[in-house]
């Protein structure tokens, strides 16, 4: 019979940006820290964690998510995606493309935050689902434009200190523009739930 | 083939994004706490809870027994520091950041342990864990303007300065603005918390740290344990943001002890929570500001009175009442800075010290004394230009504040504006549009720089410089591409390291500036030894400069960057919400090296603008002496959907004394926002607000008709 295990730790395999890594886990351990000390990922800043700054911000099964207020234990089964996961090979997503050639950034700790809420927010805008400034809020009503305001509402959970607002949008809105070219336009209805 | 030899277009002044980008955007981009060590232990501060008093024990015999945890060092066994030195910015030591040397505790949330471990985890548990007992005294922590105790203190410019007879030209004056004015304390949070790993390797010190200057925290360190400089190395290749609080502070300090303690590399990073109280943070000030003028608004008199808070360790002025000293001029002119002592941190430069709390009162007394004399508010300031330094006499270097206005005044649609108040109406919100004058002192300080050339035809610079967000790293490499006559593929610009010799700091919009003077000189020398035509052997070429006698040797003049704010606000009647619909920035700021990312750095201070005028304030509990809501939840900082379209602009503007024609734009971006934004507040409800943040609060009870 195998021994009993220890009551403060639990074996845990995580998917991070399509690989699988089976650790031996404090069960106080986020899975910010887990990312940050044990995968050596360290693109997930680490700016509050509490939960009110977004700079840890990653992707759980393609919806955003603050990596500090989540457990390294309860993540296993989780598709979670870093900024590290973002580029395809030596190719920068669209949004981080965006992000360096508009200048969405200034010291660059909010930016991998910023960078993988936005690629959810594009998708969540996509869908249809509405925010707080959208005005027809019906489900059948679509996407709403995705305007300035929309894109400031929508990101408003990641801060970013040197007050670099302007130039984020911008990008966010090009890294939109250019998912909505290489994607046929489909007429959206909000069937899915977005995250909690 | 031939190659035909072609002019080389100069760098400078062209858009590039930045060169460390795409480990940004990436997540490559290792920050302090990041950089892999091996064998490395964390440790976790204690903080004390209670704002006065003595450490009577500290029990630490329980959390020595907790998993992993190696030691616990606290005032009766951490090693001993000497703060009795003068620092790298020619001041002593805040010894704030010399730990656990006394048991005496100042103000609440004083490191009185560090408890490290193998783990965060384990380091955070235990310190959580660790009872400590006080004996307490009665603290006092509250700010007002009327403190008797506030005395005058030098700051980094004279507390006081006179002239006239200030009475005498008030009651002369048809005209009088007398108003009181405060700002709240306000916190930096840079967005990566200040973090520090120590290593000592025989009689070596390694320090990976976030800090504003490399060399400035080695030279510190050096001092503080006695260490030879040349054994102490500290990097900091990427800074998560500074604003002026990452200098030598407690984490650095405590990180260097544990690992002499234990042998091994120790990290120590700062919780979001305790960079309240070991970050530093912008005091409180109380204002008073006299304006007496002509009826056509030509000043008389004008005195401006500030009082700031420091610690009861430490003397820290926050000097409002300087701006003007180069701003306006009257034959009365009496400013003053006083500071009271409190049972509070230390405070610290925040991004323009003086100039972003004092501006605000000042230009809002100006809009005050535009209001009631009749007159336009830019025009006002134009009957108001000095012709030479109000304090110091000296003749102005340049001076394009008008023609910030001016250029302004045309992008922002000024001269339709109509100045009564309370007007403009649009469904719940009343509307309305403000401006305001800002400068910020243009300085330099020696610095040292390496320039390489290499034997693949390549360069590079070695320099202690740091890149807090400001772009730095990009700008000082298109300045050595110029210098060179090379392309800026051809340069890598090597910062954050203090081997690299003495440079300043990232700090007093000085970095750049200073940095760029010792690149062009090294460069310059470089150039005539590559002129000789030897060739380039294996090992390269180096030059090496120092810029102390160039620096040193520029002549006395008044030198600043100046710039014109202007916002529109619109005032929420139901909720006393304010929010910017617009802003737009004109600066005077010296040659632009990079115009991305300097457009981005004028935006993010005039975002600070917003940020300070409407959201932030950190509260202190005057029972506690803490902070309620000590945390981004609790201190308000701007996000998203609170900053519209931010434009900023510039004027040509090369300072002429300067080799590449920089001032520096790290700050005057911030200088007067707040006050455009407070103008247009009154504009649009006819109601001045002089104390900051114009929280809904204030708006609502403010008494103006239709809110």
């Amino acid at each position: 019979m195998a021994p009993a295990p220890s009551p403060a730790y639990s074996s845990v395999t995580l998917d991070v940006n399509g690989d699988k890594h089976t650790l031996t886990v404090d069960h106080r351990t986020t899975l910010l820290d887990a990312l940050r000390e044990r995968l050596d990922l360290t693109g997930t800043k680490k700016g509050c964690d509490q939960g009110q700054c977004g700079a840890c911000t990653v992707l759980l099964d393609g919806h955003r998510a603050v990596a500090c207020l989540q457990l390294a234990v309860a993540a296993e089964g989780r598709a979670i995606t870093t900024v590290e996961g973002l580029a395809d090979g030596e190719r920068l997503h669209p949004a981080q493309q965006a992000f360096l050639d508009l200048d969405g950034y200034q010291c660059g700790y909010c930016t991998p935050g910023q960078i993988c809420s936005a690629v959810a927010m594009i998708e969540e805008h996509a869908a249809g689902w509405p925010s707080a400034v959208t005005d027809d809020i019906r489900p059948e009503a679509g996407p709403p434009p995705l305007t300035a305001d929309e894109i400031r509402e929508r990101m408003s959970g990641n801060l970013c200190r040197c007050g670099a607002y302007v130039s984020i949008v911008r990008a966010v809105a090009r890294a939109a523009a250019v998912r909505a070219e290489s994607t046929p336009t489909t007429v959206s209805t909000r069937t899915e739930r977005a995250p909690a | 083939m031939t190659t035909v030899p072609t002019a080389r277009e100069g760098s400078v002044g062209t858009a590039h994004t930045r060169v460390e980008g795409r480990e940004k955007v990436t997540g490559a981009a290792r920050y302090a706490g990041e950089v892999r060590f091996a064998d490395l232990a964390h440790g976790w501060f204690v903080l004390s809870t209670v704002a006065r008093g003595r450490v009577r024990s500290v029990e630490t015999a329980g959390v020595l027994a907790m998993p992993g945890v190696l030691t616990v060092l606290h005032h009766g066994n951490a090693p001993r520091v000497d703060t009795g030195y003068i620092g790298f910015l020619g001041v002593p030591p805040d010894p704030s950041c010399a730990v656990f040397q006394h048991d005496r505790v100042p103000h609440l949330g004083w490191p009185v342990a560090l408890v490290v471990a193998g783990t965060s985890e384990q380091a955070r548990e235990a310190a959580e864990a660790l009872v400590v007992r006080y004996e307490e005294e009665p603290h006092d922590t509250v700010f007002t303007g009327e403190r008797p105790d506030a005395y005058d203190v030098d700051g980094h410019v004279p507390a006081v300065t006179g002239k006239g007879d200030l009475e005498a030209g008030l009651t002369a004056s048809a005209v009088v603005v007398d108003a009181e004015y405060s700002t709240p304390e306000e916190h930096h949070h840079p967005m990566e918390p200040h973090a520090a790993t120590a290593r000592r390797d025989g009689g070596r010190l390694e320090v990976v740290d976030s800090n504003q200057g490399a060399a400035w925290v080695a030279g510190d360190l050096a001092r503080l344990f006695s260490l030879d400089p040349a054994s102490v190395r500290v990097r900091s290749e990427h800074v998560g943001g500074g604003f002026g609080s990452k200098g030598i502070r407690a984490h650095q300090v405590a990180a260097v002890m544990a690992s002499t303690v234990l042998g091994r590399p120790v990290r120590v990073v700062m919780t979001r929570r305790q960079m309240f109280s070991l970050a530093g943070h912008r005091s409180p000030t109380a204002q008073r500001i006299r304006l007496g003028a002509d009826a056509d608004g030509r000043l008389r008199a004008l005195e401006h009175r500030s009082v700031s808070a420091t610690s009861t360790v430490y003397e820290f002025v926050e000097p409002s009442a300087s701006v003007a000293r180069a701003m306006y001029d009257a034959a009365a002119h009496h400013t003053a800075n006083r500071v009271v002592r409190l049972d509070v941190p230390t405070p610290t430069w925040m991004r323009a010290p003086g100039e972003a709390p004092g501006s605000f009162a000042l230009e809002s007394a100006f809009d005050e004394l535009a209001e009631k004399c009749g007159v336009d508010p830019i025009e006002l300031r134009a009957r108001n230009e000095p012709e030479r330094g109000p304090v110091s006499g000296l003749p102005f270097s340049d001076r394009g504040l008008l023609a910030c206005f001016r250029e302004g005044a045309r992008r922002f649609g000024w001269a339709d504006r109509d100045p009564r108040p309370g007007l403009r109406r649009e469904g719940r919100w009343l509307l309305g549009t403000g401006t305001a004058a800002a400068s910020f002192p243009v300085m330099a300080r020696p610095s040292t720089a390496a320039v390489t050339a290499e034997a693949d035809g390549t360069f590079t610079v070695r320099i202690s410089a740091a890149d807090i967000g400001t772009g730095a790293r990009t700008a000082l490499t298109l300045v050595a591409a110029d210098a060179l006559e090379t392309g800026p593929d051809r340069v890598r610009v090597r910062i954050g390291d203090s081997d690299f010799g003495p440079a300043m700091i990232a700090g007093g919009s000085m970095g750049t500036r200073s940095w760029a003077w010792a690149i062009t000189a090294a460069a310059a020398g470089l150039r005539e030894r590559l002129a000789a035509g030897t060739g380039v052997p294996p090992q390269g070429i180096t030059v090496r400069s120092d810029t102390s006698a160039a620096v040193d040797a520029l002549p006395p003049k008044e030198r600043h960057s100046y710039g014109a704010q202007f916002a529109e606000v619109a005032v929420d009647t139901g909720t006393g919400e304010v929010r910017v619909r617009r802003m737009l920035g004109v600066f005077a700021p010296g040659r632009i090296v990079n115009p991305l990312t300097a457009r981005n750095q004028f935006v993010g201070g005039m975002v600070w603008g917003i940020s300070m005028a409407l959201h932030e304030e950190a509260v202190r509990d005057a029972a506690s002496g803490g902070h309620y809501g000590a945390d981004l939840a609790g201190y308000h900082v701007a996000t998203h959907a609170d900053v519209p379209d931010v434009e900023a602009h510039w004027i040509d503007d090369p300072d002429p004394d300067d080799p590449v024609g920089i001032k520096g734009i790290g700050e005057i971006g911030i200088v007067g926002a707040a006050a455009a934004v407070a103008n247009a507040v009154w504009h649009a409800t006819g109601v001045r607000h002089r104390d900051l943040p114009i929280r809904p609060d204030r708006v609502l009870l403010s008494g103006a008709p239709g809110v």
